[in-house]
C-alpha cells in the first residue's frame, strides 16, 4: 500500500505524466457532461415545448418496478412490501411521502428516460442507405456534424484553478491563448457536415437544405465574429479562462455590479455589451441551426432538409450534433457574457481562500446551472418565434448585424478612449 | 379587377426592431408554461384535463362521456327495428370508400322472407380496419341507412387478421336503429 502510494506520487511528480493524467480526467469529465447535457436538453426541449403548449410533455417513460419482480418481490405493489420490511406503518407519513412521489408505481424519472429510450429506438431501427447516394461523403457527413461541437468544448473553462502539491490544474481541457478563435474555427467546420450531407444525398430537398445551410452558416459566422470584437477590446485577451477570471473579479459582462464593474466606464460600456450580447446570441441560434433560423431543415418547404435521406443512428448523430452545438453555443454565451463559472459578487475569491476544491466544485455547479438556464432560453425562444423567411434571415445578417457590429466596434473604441 | 390587393399593415420602427415584440411573445409563452405547471391552464375543464397542462391523461381517463354526437369512429352495419338487415348490398359504399376498406359480396334474399322485393343482401361484408380512415363516406352514400360510424375509437390489434371485421361482427357492433324503412314492404 505504502509503496503503491509513493509510486503514484512519483508518477504525478513527473510534469508530463501529471499533465497527461489530469488532461485525460478533464477530458472524460467534459465529454460526459456534454453528452449528458445533450440528453438533458432533448428532455428540456420536449418538456418545455409541452408546457408551453399546455401539454404535460413526455412524462410516461420510466423505470418500471415490475421489472424487478423476478428479483424477490412477489407483490404487485413493491412499495407495501418494502414498507413492511422496514417496519413502517402502511399509512404513516413515510408511506404517504412515497405515494406522493409515486414510488408505489415506478421509479419516478419525470420522463427523463424518454431521450435514452429514443436513442435506443434509433439504434435499433433499420439502417437505410439509398442506392443513389455518394457513400463515402454520406457516411462522413454525420461525423462532421457531431465532431466539431465536441472538439470545440475543449477550451470552455468549467471552473477556476486548483493548486495541488504536484502543480496547478486549470479546469478547462485546453487552456489555449486563442480559445475563442479555436471555438469559431472548429465550430465553423460543422458547415461541411451539413453541406456534404445535402450534396451526397443526391436528391433535391437535401440539396436545397445543404445549400441553405452553407449560405446561412457562412454568413452568420461573419456577423458572429464581428459581434464579439467589442468584448475582446474590453478584455484584451482571447483566452477564455482569463476572460472568466476577469469577469469573476470585476463583474460579469452583462451584470457589472462588483469590483471594477462599478466604474463609470463599465456602466457606459454596458450599452455596446448588451448590443453585442443580442447579436452574438442570435448568431448562436443561427449557427446551431435552431428555430427561428432552422432554414436548412425547414420541414414546411424541405421535408427534412439536409438529413431527409438519413435514418437510424446516422440521423441520430445529426440530431445529437444539433443539440451538442446548442450546448456549446450556450456555453460560449455563458462564458463570454454571463460570467462563465464565476459565482459572482466576490464569492469566488472568498471560497477559494477557504478551500480551493470546494470553490471549484461550487463553480462547476454554477456553470452547469447557467448552462441549463441558457439552454432553457434556447428552447423557450424556439417555441415562441415562428420561422423566418429565407430572405429575412439573409437580410438580418448582412444588412443589420454586420453593420450594427461594425458600429458597435467603433462605439466601444470611442467609449474606451473618451470615458475614463 | 379579378383580385383584391391586401393592405399590408404599416410597421412602426419599434415593431421593426422586433426586440419588444420578441419579449412580449416570450411573456405569452412563459405565462402558458407557468399556468400549465400550476395546473391552471385555460379550458382545462372543457378538456377534462388533469395534472400539468390542459390534457386528459388518456388511458386512465377516457373521452367516452365527452364524445360529441357527430363523432366518427369505426363503421358498423345496423339492423332495422324489425330485425331486418338493412344492407341491400348495392355496393355503393364499396365504390365510394377512398381507402378501399370495404368488400361486399352480394347474395340473394330468400323468397319466403318478409321482404322478397329486396332481391339482394350481402353474403359477405368485410371492413378492413387497417385501411379504414374513418371518413364517413360509406355512411353518407348508403341509400339504405345501413352503415353507420359508431363511437368506437380504441381499436387495438394484436394480429392482422383481427383487423378484418366480418358481417356478423359488424352487425353485432352496430345493433339496431330506430326508424322504420318501409320501402321493401311487399304490400306497398
Ligand atoms: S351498406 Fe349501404 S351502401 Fe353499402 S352495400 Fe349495403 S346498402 Fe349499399
Ligand atoms: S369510413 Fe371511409 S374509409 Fe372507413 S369504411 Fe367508410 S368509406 Fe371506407
Amino acid at each position: 500500500m505504502e509503496c503503491f502510494w509513493t509510486w503514484c506520487c512519483d508518477v504525478l511528480r513527473n510534469p508530463t505524466w501529471f499533465y497527461l493524467l489530469t488532461t485525460v480526467a478533464k477530458l472524460v469529465l467534459v465529454f460526459a457532461v456534454i453528452l449528458a447535457f445533450v440528453v438533458l436538453s432533448v428532455w428540456i426541449e420536449r418538456r418545455v415545448a409541452g408546457w408551453i403548449q399546455d401539454r404535460p410533455g413526455p412524462n410516461r417513460a420510466g423505470l418500471p418496478l415490475f421489472l424487478l419482480k423476478p428479483f424477490g418481490s412477489k407483490k404487485a405493489q413493491p412499495l407495501s412490501g418494502l414498507l413492511h420490511f422496514f417496519g413502517c406503518p402502511p399509512d404513516g407519513c413515510i408511506a404517504r411521502l412515497c405515494r406522493w412521489l409515486r414510488l408505489d408505481r415506478e421509479i419516478p424519472t419525470f420522463g427523463l428516460m424518454q431521450p435514452c429510450l429514443d436513442g435506443g429506438k434509433l439504434f435499433l431501427k433499420q439502417e437505410i442507405t439509398p442506392s443513389y447516394v455518394r457513400k463515402f461523403y454520406f457516411i462522413l457527413a454525420p461525423m462532421l456534424v457531431l465532431g466539431p461541437p465536441l472538439v470545440a468544448a475543449a477550451v470552455v473553462p468549467f471552473a477556476s484553478e486548483v493548486s495541488t502539491p504536484f502543480g496547478n490544474i486549470s479546469m478547462c481541457v485546453a487552456n489555449l491563448n486563442i480559445g475563442l478563435l479555436w471555438v469559431f474555427a472548429v465550430s465553423g467546420l460543422s458547415v461541411y457536415g451539413l453541406t456534404l450531407a445535402g450534396w451526397s444525398s443526391n436528391s433535391k430537398y437535401p440539396f436545397l437544405g445543404g445549400l441553405r445551410a452553407t449560405a446561412q452558416l457562412i454568413s452568420y459566422e461573419v456577423a458572429m465574429g464581428l459581434s464579439v470584437i467589442p468584448l475582446l477590446m474590453v478584455f484584451g485577451t482571447l483566452n477564455l479562462q482569463d476572460i472568466v477570471h476577469t469577469q469573476a473579479t470585476d463583474g460579469w459582462t452583462l451584470l457589472p455590479f462588483w469590483g471594477q464593474g462599478l466604474t463609470l466606464q463599465r456602466w457606459v460600456l454596458w450599452i455596446p455589451m448588451a448590443l453585442s450580447f443580442l447579436m452574438f446570441a442570435t448568431c448562436i441560434f443561427a449557427e446551431a441551426n435552431r428555430t427561428p433560423f432552422d432554414m436548412a431543415e425547414c420541414e414546411t418547404d424541405l421535408v427534412g432538409g439536409y438529413h431527409t435521406e438519413y435514418s437510424s443512428m446516422k440521423f441520430a448523430s445529426f440530431f445529437m450534433g444539433e443539440y451538442a452545438a446548442m450546448v456549446i453555443g450556450s456555453a460560449m454565451v455563458v462564458t463570454l457574457f454571463l460570467g462563465g463559472w464565476s459565482i459572482g459578487f466576490g464569492a469566488d475569491e472568498a471560497l477559494a481562500a477557504w478551500n480551493e476544491w470546494v470553490a471549484v466544485l461550487c463553480q462547476f455547479v454554477m456553470f452547469l446551472l447557467k448552462l441549463l438556464a441558457f439552454i432553457f432560453f434556447f428552447v423557450w425562444v424556439r417555441w415562441t418565434l415562428p420561422r423566418f423567411r429565407w430572405d429575412q434571415v439573409m437580410k438580418l445578417c448582412w444588412l443589420v448585424f454586420v453593420e450594427l457590429a461594425v458600429f458597435n466596434i467603433i462605439l466601444t473604441a470611442a467609449i474606451l478612449y473618451f470615458v475614463k | 379587377m379579378s383580385y383584391i390587393p391586401i393592405k399590408r399593415p404599416k410597421f412602426s420602427l419599434l415593431d421593426r426592431i422586433y426586440v419588444v415584440e420578441l419579449v412580449k411573445g416570450l411573456g405569452i409563452t412563459m405565462r402558458h408554461l407557468i399556468l400549465s405547471l400550476l395546473g391552471k391552464s385555460r379550458s382545462k375543464k372543457d378538456f377534462n384535463g388533469a395534472g400539468i397542462g390542459a390534457c386528459m391523461p388518456f388511458p386512465e381517463q377516457r373521452w367516452d362521456a365527452h364524445l360529441p354526437s357527430y363523432y366518427r369512429g369505426a363503421p358498423t352495419l345496423v339492423r332495422g327495428e324489425d330485425g331486418r338487415e338493412r344492407c341491400v348490398s348495392c355496393q355503393l359504399c364499396e365504390f365510394i370508400c377512398p381507402a378501399r376498406a370495404i368488400r361486399v359480396v352480394p347474395g340473394t334474399v330468400d323468397p319466403n322472407s318478409p321482404t322478397p322485393k329486396q332481391e339482394k343482401a350481402p353474403a359477405e361484408f368485410e371492413i378492413d380496419m387497417l385501411r379504414c380512415i374513418y371518413c364517413g363516406m360509406c355512411q353518407e352514400v348508403c341509400p339504405e341507412q345501413a352503415i353507420f360510424l359508431s363511437k368506437e375509437y380504441l381499436i387495438t390489434l394484436t394480429d392482422r387478421n383481427q383487423a378484418l371485421r366480418h358481417k356478423e361482427q359488424l352487425y353485432q357492433l352496430g345493433g339496431t336503429r330506430k326508424g322504420l324503412i318501409n320501402k321493401w314492404n311487399p304490400y306497398k
